[in-house]
């Protein structure tokens, strides 16, 4: 049975749906990554499975406890780091965390020996007597990593636990997210960063407008696409002209499935290719034409490929459609009690 | 790492404690570091009791029901509105976790009960209106207005904490009604000077033009002023006709009732808010 199992959910905001018929399962045991663009679900999705919203329709099951049932227990079994920190400024970091402590009703003597257990994994004792208010975004996240671990839940749920933070925050809490897994806590995170997510989940799922689109481990995701992909530049800067005449000129080579003019990157080619050579015989066919080569790289497929093949853009071009249209007023709104 | 420290059945009582326990505790620190809220609440009664008391200080002897000098007369009021002031001002912590999202941090803990947020608030701002009334109160001795004696101590306590529970219930209410701090702090402006001036915390009901007379003997603030006063102004009878209003006389236990009633419904007012808001 999975640990974690999202069965039909549905959520609006008004006229706006959030979630369609989102399902998922999160097997125990390992780090399963929500890979999707802002706006695609992802915090909704978490905030349903914190307790903090109900969903419109559908079921939440954790460890087989139905969370829209016995909310309370779901609390208990899991911690929940939210994206947008919210901190008591006017108290440190170690008052924060004995206040989180007894909400969840550690033992005083327990909670202190597992506040310096966290102090010392996140690396905190230099400043977890000072105020919050003077923390940077990266002491704030590890504070609030720890206040989500302090009663050893379970389930771990992050949203966006590295959004904006300097190289070594992030790499700080790659680093204890990866121990939690070894040590047999499951953690689930929700990410808009491919890196992060290739770099960490064992399993993933790529949400878009509310839906999984796809699910499995990174590899079988970037498998399943077949082919290696191939970028090709014959000068720094190309005009559309000139695209359009090299993938006529380069569709007939053996091996090449598939050439997309890429208007963003300066009209740079990437093909799609399979079996051996293909790099040489690409070189040798612009030889013969007479044409330069400023850039020529073969790569596997990657996370951006699979989703670019789901949903039709790459996840950049996503960030970028909706990057005008959210309202963070309205969204602050709905998560206000 | 994976036995749960925290068992959802441990004893609930003692649960229910520490929670509200860390949430009172979280208030007090804001308080210690921060506690320009608990000065400028004696402040400005203070200021209020030395220009007010001044300001009339001349008035003709005898002009007052009981002939007691205006600075005895204002005491009581401005003891009132100390803790109705502070009290007024409960929900304003509230709206900041409702708006920081603090308290969805709250609300994603296993809290035996939510109730344990609401009554934290109430620990708190008790505690605080309590002090800073008796602040007020040992200045207005220190200024020559008197002490009630122990008897006279003990209802005068009864009869604020009733009022701040009272006010209390409503702004808890209104945080979770209104949509930001920038509405609730408005509210709290509109009411709170008015409400004072519409009572019998200045002047008596016998100084006031008919229609103001009416305002001020429905006036929350009087029901807690006029057993205040009467605490002060010696032997202690609560079943003595204290206020003489234009819809009858009320009695000391009269304005005590009102006061437990106005507390107990304005509680069960709030009631369905707060449990839609925390569920």
């Amino acid at each position: 049975m999975p640990l974690l199992e999202l069965a039909h959910l549905q959520k609006s905001y008004g006229p706006v749906k959030a979630l369609k018929d989102l399902s998922l399962d999160v097997p125990e045991g390992c780090l399963y990554g929500l890979l999707g663009p802002n706006g695609a679900g992802k915090t909704t999705t978490l905030r349903i499975l914190a307790t903090l919203l109900a969903p419109d329709q559908g079921t939440v099951q954790v460890a087989g406890i139905d969370a829209l049932q016995d909310p309370r227990s779901v609390r208990c079994l899991m911690g929940y780091v939210a994206q947008e920190v919210a901190i008591d400024k006017i108290l440190t970091g170690r008052e924060l965390l004995q206040l989180q402590g007894d909400l969840y009703h550690l033992r005083p003597a327990n909670r202190d020996k597992r506040m310096q257990e966290l102090i010392a994994l996140l690396g905190m004792q230099d400043w977890i007597d000072r105020r919050c208010g003077t923390y940077s975004g990266g002491m704030r996240r590890r504070l609030d990593l720890a206040s989500g671990l302090l009663h050893r839940p379970r389930l771990l749920v992050l949203d966006e636990p590295t959004v904006g933070l300097d190289i070594e925050s992030r790499g700080a809490i790659w680093q204890v997210l990866r121990e939690l897994v070894q040590e047999g806590t499951s953690v689930l995170l929700s990410s808009h960063y491919l890196e992060e997510v290739e770099a960490l989940a064992d399993r993933m799922a790529i949400i878009d407008a509310g839906r999984v689109i796809a699910e499995g481990t990174p590899d079988e995701l970037k498998q399943r696409l077949g082919g290696d992909r191939v970028t090709l530049r014959v000068r720094e800067f190309s005009d559309q002209h000139e695209a359009e005449r090299l993938q006529r000129l380069l569709q007939p080579v053996e091996g090449v499935l598939q050439i997309v003019v890429n208007r963003a990157q300066g009209y740079s080619l990437n093909l799609v290719v399979e079996g051996d050579h293909v790099l040489q015989r690409l070189r040798q066919q612009l030889d013969q034409a007479g044409l330069p080569v400023f850039a020529l790289a073969q790569s596997r497929p990657s996370l951006d490929d699979v989703y670019l093949q789901a949903t039709g853009r790459t996840l950049m071009d996503a960030e970028l459609a909706v990057a005008g249209q959210r309202d963070t007023k309205q969204e602050r709104k709905q998560s206000m009690r | 790492m994976t036995s749960p420290v925290a068992t959802p059945t441990s004893a609930p009582m003692a649960e229910l404690v520490q929670e509200t326990t860390a949430l009172t505790r979280r208030l007090f620190l804001q308080l210690q570091r921060r506690p320009s809220t608990l000065v400028a609440g004696v402040l400005q009664p203070l200021i209020w009791l030395v220009l007010f008391g001044a300001l009339f200080s001349r008035a003709p002897e005898g002009l007052l029901p009981g002939g007691i000098s205006y600075g005895r007369f204002l005491g009581a009021g401005v003891i009132v509105f100390t803790a109705f002031s502070a009290a007024l001002n409960a929900g304003l912590p509230v709206m900041f976790d409702r708006e920081f999202g603090f308290l969805n941090r709250l609300l994603v803990a296993p809290l035996r009960s939510r109730s344990s947020i609401v009554l934290a608030s109430v620990i708190y701002i008790t505690t605080l209106s309590l002090i800073q009334s008796l602040a007020i109160m040992a200045t207005a001795a220190l200024l020559g207005y008197g002490w009630p004696g122990m008897a006279g101590l003990g209802l005068v306590l009864v009869t604020l904490l009733l009022l701040v529970f009272a006010v209390t219930a409503l702004s808890l209410g209104l945080a979770f009604a209104l949509p930001g701090h920038i509405e609730l702090i408005a509210v709290i402006f509109v009411f709170n000077l008015p409400l004072l001036f519409a009572s019998t915390a200045l002047a008596p009901l016998s100084f006031m033009p008919p229609w103001l007379g009416w305002l001020a003997a429905l006036n929350p603030l009087t029901f807690a002023i006029e057993p205040i006063r009467a605490a002060y102004a010696g032997p202690l009878d609560l079943s003595v006709v204290l206020l003489d209003a234009p819809y009858g006389p009320v009695s000391g236990y009269v304005c005590l009732l009102v006061l437990m009633l106005l507390t107990a419904g304005l509680f069960l007012l709030i009631r369905p808010l707060l449990n839609r808001k925390l569920s």
